[in-house]
């Protein structure tokens, strides 16, 4: 897998979201899964069954945690209360990095629980990766941001989307949770071409990577979760495994979720493009040898 | 416009409460601009593309949000729903929400504040207020109950040789519910249904029929509950008055001798048979870990600690 310093050098294999619906099933089967990304805020609470299931999920299984409100693009300060919070389940999960999403969504104290998209400008890309800073200093463990799936652009924009990601991962000095899913999303949203996306992104930033569904409107697509991965998804996926080597690989199911068995096999079919290139990787490690 | 000033626009029109047919208002409703068309309002900070407006592409979040939020009350409150009717709780939502939006990361947090709202508005729950208004209290009741801290009980051995002049806490997770109606049965009913509609889809129920969420028909009767967790499930306790009155003055922090006369003010039971009533209070209270540190012990306990 490509350990870098962004996934603190761990070779986490294929993993999917940790979701209520399949906890039985998992405490039952003990199923062979490489790790599970939980959702940070979920237990980011004092107690009872949320962290009592997490502790028995931790006795067998890696988990990783994924954030969906610490809004590293808001122009105002981050809650010291969220950041206590989300370092104490660091303590606790011994997650070795973390992720959340490269937007905004709370002004003034008041939250929208949404993953608003930034303006591509220059003020956005300084307080965005002043903030990352922030943040990562204060967990103590390496931070990875994501791209997030879009529906609207800004007239104040000064740059592509992966020209801002760029800039602020760079400025940051951190890492990049690449979903391919959404580079998609967004590049039917806004009609730009998403292999020139996956291209673009500095390949030895890329700390894990999120495949997942979504759903097609007449005039746009929304980033529901409640499908399995498209076709096209898979080649933006190939194209940056290719270019990232194999990484640690999560799909995201949030909504109709079916069986625990059917979301693992569907998040399996990633190693069809990861073992092929970590097989290559093997192979020039022993030439050069 | 600077990154705050173009989030505070945006974050006023996503937040603009939508109109009956679920789109974006067609004007400003809030007079955060003072009424304006929001197709204009739009056009000054988003960018259209070849298939949908300014307007359309903000109406995107405008309606995300509401979404979330309102499936994020109807699961919590789902018992209100019943009582109060589809229409009614759909106005109590949206007025809710409009006056209070999530002050917090966690959407755990939204109906914080609803019991205080309902009571300062109470033509929004009809003739059946009085009802509606337990019903939230049970209700917000579990959601503390679920995840709040659960702090190291006293064993029964240690609450046995408590003084008269000790003070006790309870466990946080502990919610005591003085209630005009046994609203306790009408959720716990409701819960008993969730969970059969849960086994039968696979997953957790989406939305729910109104036909099927009729009430119980409760009648008016002073009812004394703990709402409380044992083993990481959610337990409905019913509680004496004298019972409550004692637990509640424990929890303001009365000391025990002050907390029984509490307890017990008004009542004719005999002194012999009020102590072994509360001898059985305590020892059940101590078995289901209620019973912890008071809150200044802990503190000169963990000051103590200090170098």
């Amino acid at each position: 897998m490509a350990a870098n310093r962004f996934n603190a050098f761990q070779n986490h294999g294929v993993g999917i979201g940790l979701r209520i619906p399949h906890y039985e099933h998992i405490f039952a089967n003990k199923p062979a899964v490489d790790w599970f990304e939980i959702i940070s805020e979920n237990y980011m609470v004092d107690g009872g069954r949320p962290l009592h299931m997490l502790d028995r999920i931790m006795e067998r299984y890696k988990v990783v945690q994924h954030g969906v409100s610490m809004y590293f693009g808001s122009a105002q300060a981050p809650d010291r209360e969220h950041l206590r919070r989300l370092k104490r389940l660091v303590q606790r999960t011994h997650t070795p990095w973390l992720s959340d999403h490269l937007c905004w969504g709370s002004i003034d104290g008041t939250y929208s629980h949404d993953l608003l998209p930034l303006p591509y400008t220059w003020e956005a890309v300084d307080k965005t990766a002043a903030r990352i800073r922030e943040v990562q200093d204060f967990v103590e463990i390496p931070v990875a941001v994501e791209n997030v799936s879009s529906y609207a652009e800004f007239t104040a924009s000064e740059m592509s989307e992966w020209q801002f990601l760029n800039e602020v991962v760079e400025r940051a000095d951190c890492g990049i949770l690449l979903d391919v899913n959404n580079i998609y999303v967004s590049s039917v949203n806004h009609g730009f071409d998403p292999m020139d996306y996956v291209n673009a992104v500095p390949a030895e930033r890329v700390a894990q990577m999120h495949i997942a569904g979504h759903t097609r409107y007449d005039k746009y697509i929304l980033d529901t979760h409640d499908h399995p991965v498209i076709d096209p998804v898979w080649e933006l996926y190939a194209r940056a495994i290719e270019r990232c080597g194999p990484t640690p690989t999560l799909l995201e199911w949030d909504d109709r979720i079916p069986s625990f068995d059917e979301v693992w096999a569907e998040a399996r079919k990633a190693e069809r493009y990861l073992q092929p290139v970590a097989a290559h990787d093997e192979e020039m490690a022993g030439a050069s040898r | 416009m600077n990154l705050e000033e173009l989030q505070r626009e945006m974050g006023a029109a996503v937040m603009q409460p939508l109109t009956s047919d679920e789109s974006m208002q067609p004007s400003d409703t809030t007079g955060h601009w003072q009424g304006r068309a929001m197709e204009k309002v739009a056009g000054e900070f988003i960018r259209p593309n070849s298939r949908l407006t300014a307007f359309e592409r903000l109406e995107i979040y405008n309606r995300q949000y509401w979404f979330r939020l309102q499936s994020s009350f109807m699961e919590d409150f789902a018992g209100l729903r019943s009582v109060v009717g589809d229409a009614r709780f759909e106005a109590i939502m949206n007025a809710y929400l409009a006056a209070h939006p999530s002050r917090s990361f966690t959407l755990r947090n939204l109906g914080s504040k609803l019991l205080e709202w309902l009571r300062s508005h109470p033509d929004y729950a009809g003739r059946r207020l009085s009802l509606a208004l337990d019903v939230v209290r049970v209700e917000w009741a579990c959601i503390e109950a679920f995840d709040n801290v659960e702090l190291p009980p006293l064993t029964v051995d240690e609450v046995a040789s408590l003084g008269a002049e000790s003070r006790l806490g309870l466990q946080p997770h502990v919610q005591l519910l003085a209630l005009s109606y046994p609203a306790d049965d009408l959720v716990l009913d409701m819960h008993r249904r969730e969970r059969r509609e849960s086994s039968e889809a696979g997953v957790k129920a989406e939305s729910v029929d109104s036909d099927r969420h009729q009430s119980l028909r409760l009648r008016k009767r002073a009812t004394w509950v703990a709402v409380h967790r044992v083993d990481f499930s959610l337990y409905y306790k019913r509680l004496s008055q004298a019972e409550y009155r004692t637990l509640a003055a424990l929890l303001q922090g009365m000391m025990l001798h002050e907390s029984l006369e509490t307890g017990f003010e008004g009542s004719r039971l005999a002194a012999g048979s009020r102590v072994r009533l509360v001898g059985q209070w305590f020892t059940n209270w101590a078995e289901l870990g209620w019973i912890c540190r008071h809150s200044s012990d802990s503190e000169s306990a963990k000051g103590s600690e200090r170098p």
